[in-house]
């Protein structure tokens, strides 16, 4: 049973689209449909977060609670909106009075020309939601996304760090339980279905639904956050004519923990996985949280990341590394495989038509097993690897007994060193034995230059990684990384 | 982190003192206008809530139509065949142009001609605007251009500032300026050293991208909404490709979401063709520019490629140098033969060069026409003389801060520029070491040490370095304002001046100084758009002259009205004019006090006339280009600052870890303001020197042309210990306004101690012994090769 229209809290108020196309981002959404211009265009590219709104959503164990989490509306597709509550900057005033959020970026004179300060609002008003006191570490973290050409950022760091204990009874909070039970409805709601300028959405609610749309629609795109997705359509032009959004599958959203693995379901946000991730891969956790930005993260899925099967993707190297397997799905049948076999060439993977990935399974560490991660990129916020290196590795009796290696930017596809690994396996970690490695990560890779990095520069980061990975395993008192240190 | 507020070292508690007490022209005088005070932003409430109005979030008029622009693929090449029946036949497409279309001048060329609104009949640089199209949407507009078939016969193109140096391809012609005889100084002197470098240019990447919609009026003219630091050249240069007279044209300019210099001529070709496709229609067009459109088709700060040979003597004091600056102007002259003038102009920075040979080099490339960028040509001229200071440090195994002290222009003598302008009021050695105790130079410099022998993968670096910057347009008209002041009968006040707000606060500081006139509340002065029909003429918003120009301007209008009311009230009321006082939103004569808007409504009743306008041009400047010879700046604004780094010498990955900065605004007309200027500018100028690299390919194509692959700087970027004080009791010796001195630009080339801090870093390898190359941006690839480079001195050495 399908719905004909896709509904959603604007605010307060029960909307419901129809006969729109699902083309439509939600920035587009705001600005030319509601004629909300509050929400501002700047890259139509989630690089730059002006367009920040947020998003609440049901959460908790019996979807009691809300989530509020920034987005990037400018590569949302409307249709994503489906069953949640959409905040934009219009809506924080209240009777004329500026929210919390907007009132310290006031007061510590955060704006300047103010084109990027809807965004910012909207970020720290979705951090301000669930952490009153934050430290600066985490106002860094959820503001990352949020570029700011004009004021370099010291005066909205204050702002966004101070205190709202005694200021979060804002109108969002008054109408909490409210807003739980008209999602909660919504979500009752038999699936829905967008229809618009000949091009179609459609956001099936369980596997089962999904398998057969996928079948029936064979060459349905699949959308998750739709971070990248986005991008042909607001950066390239394309018009996607039948989406299949998978958010909406529960069973795809999960997160579940075995006694050697953790479970992650494909439609699940990093924002939902990385604290888990964290706790037994530290440098796994650190690492998540320079992918993209909140916004993105607050989107973007695990699914997504491998499965548009990017050279320069940064969960697939270090799932290659850690022998992570991911299960497929198609029509019933399921198979599980190495993340490492899935990515066959350049964006070419083993995924037969119709079939989805439904989860990936992450190996949790065994005794001695560390995972070293490097993602080397120009900018430490929101950029893409020039070089992303995964080093799983473990040592008994002086030698390393386990190894495996995988790189993202360095092939066509995320790829593991074979011949690095050799070098390393069985061997004592020497100097020689790191020096034999390097040398021969030549004969595993041969990068290409592009606009970010050199193939000689990718080379000889990756080669000096090595050496770092190294270093670090010899002495854990000197500091070796210059990302975290302060 | 620290803001002002915390600070807790010695100037900084003064500095926010002056914030406080309101200092003006001297004396304390605790203004009610808010002169001196840290005003919040004019806009700031409406920015945060969604409110404030950019030209793109305009409500639509009836029929509004999109417009979108077919782009050249080539850097060189003749157009053979254009076939745009597709275009025209595309969903939702109303009008099509080409430069046929045009009916006035075909040239925008804002000073030289040289820029072809529409190609004719040739390409010259890609991103090269052919034809434009007007459709019911943005995203039609956009889709009906693709379809374009246009063939060409590609040319030879000329795309490195080498190439174009050895076939003499310039825009303008090669320009020296000489003090003395450098050659046979640089030969005399004790030691001798040469180098290279090359400076990238920088995406100004404002968070508003290109946009101005034109609304035909009902006499044959336009009114154009546009996000241009120059509505007077908007209004000639749509005048004139209509060809229509300027009083026809109106230009309304009420905001931008940021400039930064590139909404200075880079804003007019947009609006023009949003006025060509508006004629043609008859309906309202806006054009906008996607982001990466934008960045293809828009001009950049100039990349520069520049060289010098020192003579110096034994403790590292100059003795002669030649230096070459040469500077990547792209296609066309543009504003181009002035920002290489000012690369020339700071190629001293802060330092007596005592015999001194500049040579600017205006390099013609088959790239967008580069363009103004906050500095102007001077960042890149200065990145040469700090090198010089760094090489010669190395070279003499001393810290550079020493080497960088001695060579500071003095007060009495060795104060002639290599332009033969003294430089007066110089107080960059006390500024200097005033920052070198607050912000624990020594101290820190002994510890860097004792952290670099200990980590064999992390280095650290700290640099200072000074910024000397000239004030004034060095084109000499440009440097005069207008404006216009009107009372009502309330007796509140609107303001107008010829002045744009890109968010640097000028409205908010041109209104403190007319509430300081008149003695009242600051937000009784509403001042909205810059409009072309209130204040004519002006110039543009640049060249760090807002306030100065617009400030002194304002205050004159104001003067004429308050000498109006003070005549009126002598007349009326039979006091003198010393018994007539504004203050506390009243006007109090003799014994009689009236409030602001009673006396304002006494004075229209009178038949005072409670309008005027205000004019005001920046005395002393000259410079005799035939010469080069004179005094293009009426006065230098200063300031320094000391950043420390640490690098990783095995990725090239490095970070910030704390800057102190001290700047001299003179007495600063909000506080607050300028702070937020000096934070910007140098977190701006650390992007230009660090990460934000613009990449070209072999065919001329930019490769970083979106916000994915330029990375400008985020929030981490940012220096966790970031403190930042303004120079205490130090107004201006020259009379500008209220004594305050310019800081839209200065502060950007602050984060060139970034670079020199990054390069102590790589130099600490090679125990300071040897001074790394470093050009810039200095991503983390050049630092990891100029720290190999470092290693590879090492091992040759030891060989």
């Amino acid at each position: 049973m399908t719905n004909n229209s896709v509904h959603f809290l604007l605010n307060n108020d029960v909307v419901s689209i129809e006969n729109i196309d699902p083309n439509l981002t939600v920035l587009q959404y705001l600005r030319e449909v509601q004629f909300s211009t509050g929400t501002k265009e700047g890259c139509a590219s989630g690089d730059c977060g002006a367009c920040t709104v947020v998003l609440a959503e049901l959460d908790g164990d019996n979807n009691e609670q809300l989530h509020y989490k920034s987005i990037n509306s400018c590569i949302t597709f409307v249709g994503n909106l489906h069953g949640k509550q959409l905040i934009t900057i219009e809506d924080l005033k209240e009777q004329g009075k500026l929210h919390h959020a907007q009132q310290t970026i006031v007061d510590n004179h955060g704006t300047q020309c103010g084109f990027c300060t809807p965004g910012f609002v909207m970020s720290s008003f979705a951090l301000h939601k669930h952490n009153n006191t934050p430290t600066r570490a985490q106002v860094l973290e959820a503001l990352a996304g949020n570029l700011c050409r004009c004021t370099g950022y010291r005066s909205i760091i204050e702002a966004a760090i101070t205190s709202s204990i005694g200021v979060d009874d804002d109108s969002f909070a008054k109408h909490y339980q409210q807003t739980v039970q008209t999602l909660t409805e919504l979500q009752k709601l038999p699936t829905p279905v967008l229809t618009g300028n000949g091009h179609h959405f459609i956001a099936p609610k369980s596997i089962d639904e999904l398998a057969y749309e996928l079948v029936r629609e064979p060459k349905a795109t699949l959308v998750a956050g739709g971070t990248d997705l986005a991008l042909s359509v607001t950066q390239h032009l394309a018009s996607i004519d039948k989406l299949v959004y998978v958010g909406n599958v529960a069973a795809l959203s999960t997160i579940e923990e075995t006694d050697s693995e953790i479970v992650i379901g494909s439609a699940l946000p990093y924002s939902k996985f990385i604290d888990t991730l964290h706790h037994y891969y530290p440098d796994l956790g650190d690492m998540i949280e320079r992918i993209g930005s909140k916004q993105v993260r607050n989107n973007g899925t695990l699914g997504g990341n491998i499965g548009n099967a990017s050279p320069i993707g940064d969960m697939p190297p270090a799932l290659i590394a850690l022998g992570a397997t991911m299960t497929l799905h198609v029509n019933g049948v399921e198979r599980t495989i190495l993340v490492e076999d899935y990515f066959v060439d350049y964006k070419k993977t083993v995924l037969k038509p119709s079939e989805f990935i439904k989860s990936v399974q992450i190996p949790k560490p065994k005794t001695g097993q560390i995972l070293k991660l490097y993602k080397i990129s120009k900018r430490i916020d929101d950029d893409i690897s020039a070089v992303l290196a995964a080093i799983f590795i473990a040592q008994k009796d002086q030698k390393i007994s386990h190894v495996r290696i995988a790189f993202g930017g360095m092939a066509a596809i995320p790829k593991r060193a074979f011949a690095a690994e050799a070098e390393l396996q069985g061997n004592c970690l020497t100097k020689d034995t790191v020096a034999q490695a390097k040398q021969a990560l030549t004969l595993d890779f041969k990068p290409m230059s592009d606009v970010r990095a050199s193939e000689k520069y990718r080379m000889r980061v990756a080669q000096n990684l090595i050496e770092k990975c190294f270093v670090e395993l010899q002495s854990q008192t000197i500091a070796t990384r210059v990302v975290n240190y302060a | 982190m620290r803001s002002l507020i915390n600070v807790k070292k010695s100037g900084v508690d003064k500095a926010k003192t002056n914030a406080d007490k309101s200092v003006v022209g001297g004396q304390d005088n605790v203004g009610l206008g808010g002169v001196g005070r840290s005003k919040k932003h004019e806009s700031a409430d409406k920015q945060v809530s969604g409110e404030a109005i950019y030209v793109d979030d305009r409500p639509a008029l009836r029929g509004e139509l999109h417009a979108a622009v077919g782009q050249s693929a080539h850097a060189h090449a003749n157009i053979i065949a254009m076939d745009l029946s597709a275009v025209k036949a595309a969903p939702g497409v109303i009008a099509v142009i080409t430069v046929d279309d045009v009916p006035g001048h075909t040239d925008i060329g804002p000073v030289f001609p040289g820029d072809p609104i529409l190609a004719i009949g040739k390409v010259e640089y890609v991103g090269q605007p052919i034809f434009a199209v007007a459709a019911t949407s943005y995203d039609l507009a956009r889709k009906a251009v693709k379809l374009a078939k246009i063939e060409y016969e590609t040319l030879e193109a000329v795309l490195t500032v080498k190439e174009a140096l050895a076939k003499q391809s310039f825009v303008r012609p090669p320009f020296t300026m000489k003090r003395g005889d450098s050659d046979t100084a640089i030969t005399k002197a004790e030691h001798q050293l040469s180098g290279e470098i090359t400076v990238g240019g920088q995406e100004h990447m404002y968070l508003e991208g290109q946009v101005s919609t034109a609304v035909p009026t009902e006499d044959g003219g336009m009114n154009i909404y546009t996000s241009s630091q120059h509505p007077s050249e908007v209004q000639k240069l749509v005048a004139e490709v209509l060809d229509i007279p300027l009083n026809k044209v109106l230009v309304d300019m009420r905001r931008m979401g940021g400039g930064f210099g590139g909404k200075e001529t880079q804003a007019a070709p947009w609006a023009c063709i949003a006025a060509i496709l508006a004629d043609k229609t008859t309906r309202s067009v806006k054009c906008k520019l996607g982001r990466m459109d934008d960045m293809i088709m828009t001009g950049k700060r100039h990349p520069f490629e520049n060289s010098y040979t020192v003579g110096f003597d034994s403790h590292g004091l100059i003795k002669g140098i030649n230096i070459e600056v040469n500077g990547n102007c792209g296609i066309s002259p543009d504003l181009s033969d002035a920002i290489v003038d000012r690369a020339m102009f700071h190629s001293d920075n802060a330092y007596f060069l005592d015999q001194a040979t500049v040579t600017g080099n205006r390099c013609k490339l088959n790239t967008v026409s580069h363009t103004a960028y906050r500095g102007f040509g001077g960042p890149q001229g200065m990145m040469t003389i700090e090198m010089v200071m760094d090489d010669i440090a190395r070279y003499l195994g001393k810290d550079p801060l020493e080497i960088r002290k001695i060579n500071l222009y003095g007060k009495e003598q060795r104060n002639e520029t290599h332009y033969h302008q003294k430089v007066e009021h110089n107080n960059l050695a006390e500024l200097i070491d005033s920052l070198e105790e607050s912000a624990d130079y020594q101290a820190r410099r002994k510890a860097i040490i004792a952290f670099n022998a200990n980590n064999p993968v992390l280095k650290k670096g700290i640099a200072l370095t000074p910024v000397k910057f000239g004030i004034s347009f060095t084109v000499q008209h440009l440097n005069q304002a207008g404006a216009l002041v009107h009372i009502y009968t309330d007796g509140t006040i609107h303001l107008s001046h010829g002045g744009s707000e890109m968010g640097q606060g000028l409205n908010t500081k041109v209104a403190q100084i007319v509430a300081e006139e008149f003695q009242v509340d600051v937000d009784t002065v509403a001042i909205s758009s810059a409009r072309t029909d209130k204040v004519p003429n002006s110039s543009p918003t640049a060249a760090s002259s807002g306030t100065d120009l617009n400030g002194k301007a304002a205050e004159a209008a104001a003067k004429t009205i308050k000498k109006r009311l003070i005549d009126f009230a002598c007349e009326k009321y039979q006091v003198t004019a010393e018994q007539v006082k504004f203050a506390n939103n009243n006007i109090i004569v003799g014994e009689q006090t009236f409030s602001f808007a009673e006396f304002s409504q006494l004075a229209y009743m009178g038949r005072v006339s409670l309008s005027s306008t205000g004019f005001y041009k920046t005395p002393k400047i000259h410079f005799d280009r035939a010469t080069a010879k004179g005094r293009p700046f009426f006065y230098f604004a200063t300031g320094a600052s000391v950043s420390e780094v640490i690098i990783d010498t095995l990725t090239g990955e490095y970070k910030t870890l704390r800057t102190d900065i001290l700047q001299d605004v003179g007495h600063s007309i909000n506080p607050a303001i300028d702070i937020g200027q000096i934070e910007g500018a140098f977190i701006q100028g650390m992007g230009w020197l660090t990460t934000e690299e613009l990449v070209w390919n072999e065919q001329g194509h930019l490769l970083s042309n979106n916000p994915a692959t330029y990375k400008i700087p985020a929030i981490n970027d940012t220096p966790e210990d970031f403190r930042v004080a303004l120079l205490p009791d130090a107004p201006n010796r020259e009379h500008t306004i209220y004594n305050s001195k310019a800081v839209g630009e200065p502060p950007f080339m602050l984060g060139m101690s970034v670079w020199s801090a990054l390069k102590d870093a790589i130099s600490s390898l090679t125990d300071y012994k040897h001074s790394p190359v470093l050009d810039t941006p200095a991503t983390p690839e050049r630092v990891l090769w100029a720290v190999e480079a470092a290693k590879a001195v090492l091992c040759a050495e030891k060989k």
